[in-house]
């Protein structure tokens, strides 16, 4: 691997995330991650279509006619989806259960299809494959993150095995449940995003509008 | 009537497909900083919904259901198949066909609209507020004008969130926001309260 090669799969774990930087995938992310033990399992059936459809739609990229692109990539990844799906429900059923529709939703996951137009359907097939590994695992870094912060402070447990003591089992701990609520989840990626941006300056939006102070008055 | 229109409340305020189950986020947070691109994407997804919900339920209901086949008579040998394996596949399909026909008719008609809405507007068919949609219209069986009132108001939902954001972003522009916190993060945080602020709607029936 030469250096270019590694800048395509560690440039989007931290620098291009593309859950905090890009704004991609981010249904997901919000909605598996009450529990470690799911959030694990998603990522590990996206980083498989992400890599999968990458490589299909980079090896077929000059025969695609613009115009239909869209349906053509989405029939793939919805085909390699249906084998994952497929897959968990035969080795796994219990967490494909936990999952429901959500393993399904993985076909419209911005960066499955994301990357498969802004990347593999210009670009030869390893390239694409590294690329797309890349954005798989920062993508899981984010939802395994999310997920043990929201199983640990909602329910004092993680991976099921308890770590805080619950008040109710005569521990201390007194479980959160705003964490295991819809807008738990959407504070802890927004202070997430606070600290890797506090963490990598150079990612920080610039603002529209910068107000100056024209003139002030002094006291007195 | 009465039925519809409690559906369709539900759809709308109790469960907003954007604030209590996370669907469509993506674009829910990158086009949602003006109001005009808001209202233009919100319109356009209320059209997509409206059309693919009711034509997925009659798809699933001929096509793939168990034992959906039966039409075509018992002689074929058809009535026994259950093609529900395939659906993901199908509702997929018809989604992006519709993206690419509204897609192109933007392009010509508003060619304006077109370009302010840039890579989201392929990105309507992998918006999960669409896919969702037709799927939580299989999982609860609905029927045709039930899925049409349903894909309507799930439409209308999603749409009403995004232009609220938008109007809570337009003003935000003019806060003083923690450098590092400036644009997603704090987009967020709002998103986090406008959500808790609809779990006042949970429960409510009519």
């Amino acid at each position: 691997m030469n250096t270019s090669d590694t800048k395509l799969v560690v440039e989007p774990i931290v620098d291009n995330n593309p859950i905090t930087l890009q704004i991609l995938g981010i249904c997901s992310a919000l909605a598996v991650t009450t529990k470690l033990a799911p959030a694990i399992t998603m990522s590990i059936a996206l980083t498989a279509v992400i890599v999968g459809a990458s490589v299909i739609i980079s090896l077929i990229r000059r025969h695609m006619p613009s115009s239909i692109r869209i349906i053509i990539q989405m029939t793939i990844i919805a085909s390699l989806v249906i084998v994952v799906d497929q897959v968990l429900r035969a080795f796994a059923y219990e967490l494909s259960k936990q999952l429901s529709v959500f393993v399904g939703l993985i076909i419209t996951n911005c960066i499955v299809l994301g990357r498969a137009e802004a990347f593999a359907s210009k670009n030869p097939p390893w390239p694409s494959f590294l690329d797309a590994l890349g954005h798989g695992l920062g993508y899981s870094l984010i939802l395994v993150t999310v997920a043990a912060v929201r199983e640990l402070l909602g329910s004092g447990r993680l991976l099921g095995v308890p770590v805080l003591p619950l008040v109710e089992d005569g521990g201390w701990y007194m479980p959160n449940g705003l964490m295991l609520l819809a807008p738990g989840a959407f504070f802890i990626i927004g202070l997430m995003i606070w600290a890797i941006r506090t963490w990598r300056p150079q990612q920080i939006e610039r603002p529209e509008y910068r107000i100056h102070i024209v003139h002030r008055t002094e006291p007195g | 009537m009465e039925h519809y229109l409690s559906l369709l409340f539900k759809a709308v305020f109790v469960e907003n497909l954007a604030l209590s189950l996370f669907l469509g986020m993506c674009t829910f947070l990158a086009v949602s900083k003006r109001i005009p691109t808001a209202l233009g994407l919100g319109l356009a997804v209320i059209l997509v919904q409206t059309i693919t919900v009711p034509v997925n339920a009659v798809i699933h209901r001929y096509l793939l259901q168990d034992g959906a086949l039966a039409w075509l008579g018992p002689g074929s040998g058809l009535a026994e198949l259950d093609l529900s394996f395939l659906g993901l596949i199908t509702y997929i399909g018809v989604i992006a066909a519709m993206v690419q026909i509204l897609e192109m008719t933007l392009d010509r008609y508003f060619p304006a609209l077109y370009q302010a809405l840039g890579i989201f507007l392929p990105l309507i068919t992998v918006n999960c507020a669409i896919l969702g949609g037709s799927l939580f219209m299989v999982e609860r069986g609905y029927s045709l004008a039930e899925s049409t009132v349903y894909g309507f108001g799930t439409g209308l939902g999603w749409a009403l969130a995004l232009v609220l954001l938008a109007g809570i972003r337009e003003k935000l522009k003019y806060s003083d926001v923690p450098s590092a916190l400036q644009g997603l993060g704090i987009t967020f945080i709002t998103t986090g309260l406008m959500a808790m602020a609809f779990m006042s709607f949970s429960g409510i029936q009519l």
